[in-house]
């Protein structure tokens, strides 16, 4: 059993990548923040507080045509409803006794890759191990963010390019390992990759955002494997080591 | 003109709200099994749709983005670390564009 301290460290070694390839994303987002006329501090503000990439361009885009404030608040749930998804499973992960300040503070962050490692972390979910991750992806994101607006493109398109493929890197090294002992989760990661591959390319669906198109197979594909392949009592929790 | 800052906490109460409620609602495990099979299927289903055709309209070139795919999905098949699967998608979409997408040499 680790101790909360070993959990903490871990966290920040596996949050490590995750800072990475937050800056070089927040960047981006921080160069959209410019043109929506935010300011480094307000930019750096709103990425501290929301913690979404595809939540806050949707945001710095309606500020920048002048949207209401319940635009931006109807956005803000469309573009972020998968983080509710997440919240769900990480609900399952977390010891039932947890108490409710930590909840609160898991909740704060939950990104697609705090969610991800969080989620690979064997057995129950310590909160300090998703603590470390915090600790160094959240300020990666401020940074990232301020700089982004301060400095604009003084990093190399090259550079870019190549940091904003880690996250992917990440999110395989969670999905592929479970596939030697669950051959389900095997089918499934290659039929979701199919499927989003079908919907990204088809026109009828061009206006609908890439955040609804996730939530929609997110739900269809995991809803239809939970009927058709129900797992074991033994696989639970454990299962998604 | 709108307040910015208003916008802020405007995107920041209900991004948060949407996290904090199933964490702090859902205290128990879930009896349920299809629920529970659910929700043990959300994070690989909902991470293989975000990573692709996503990877590939990441980097410069789309070859680049499917060749880190698949050094990812090899080295994460290896057993490689988090760290190191991450860090090798990089590198594979560094190798790749200097050969792929020419004279972007900006250093």
């Amino acid at each position: 059993m680790e101790t909360n301290r070993q959990c903490f460290r871990r966290g920040i070694r596996d949050g490590m990548p995750i800072a990475l390839g937050y800056f070089a994303v927040a960047f981006t987002l921080g160069i959209a923040a410019k043109n929506a006329g935010f300011s480094a501090l307000q930019a750096m503000v709103e990425s501290l507080t929301n913690n979404a990439s595809a939540g806050e361009y949707a945001v710095f885009s309606l500020a920048a045509a002048g949207a209401g404030y319940w635009e931006v608040a109807v956005m803000t749930l469309v573009a972020n409803a998968r983080y509710l998804l997440m919240s769900c499973s990480l609900s399952q992960k977390l010891p039932p006794e947890t108490s409710l300040a930590h909840r609160m503070l898991v909740a704060f962050d939950v990104t697609d890759e705090i969610f991800g490692i969080s989620i690979a972390y064997p057995g129950r979910l310590n909160p300090w191990y998703t603590y470390g991750a915090m600790a160094v992806s959240i300020p990666g994101w401020g940074l990232g963010t301020f700089l982004g607006v301060a400095v604009g493109n003084v990093l190399p398109l090259r550079l870019m390019s190549a940091l904003s493929v880690g996250l992917y890197g990440m999110f395989l090294a969670i999905i592929v390992p479970p596939w030697k002992k669950d051959k389900v989760v095997l089918g499934l990661v290659l039929l979701s990759f199919a499927a989003s591959f079908a919907l990204a390319n088809w026109p009828l669906l061009a206006g609908i955002s890439p955040g609804i198109k996730t939530i929609l197979l997110t739900v269809v594909l995991s809803l239809g494997a939970a009927v058709l392949f129900p797992v074991q009592d033994e696989e639970r929790g454990e299962g998604q080591a | 003109m709108k307040n910015i800052w208003l916008y802020i906490l405007v995107s920041a109460g209900v991004s948060y709200i949407i996290r904090a409620t199933p964490l702090v609602l859902i205290r128990r495990e879930i009896k349920n099994r299809t629920l529970r099979s659910f929700l043990y299927y959300v994070p690989y289903t909902t991470l293989a749709v975000m990573t692709f055709p996503a990877i590939m309209e990441a980097t410069q070139s789309p070859i680049a983005g499917l060749l880190a795919l698949l050094a990812g999905v090899f080295l994460a098949w290896r057993g490689a670390s988090l760290f190191k699967v991450a860090m090798a998608c990089c590198l594979v979409v560094l190798a790749a564009e200097l050969f792929l997408v020419p004279g972007g040499g900006i250093g």
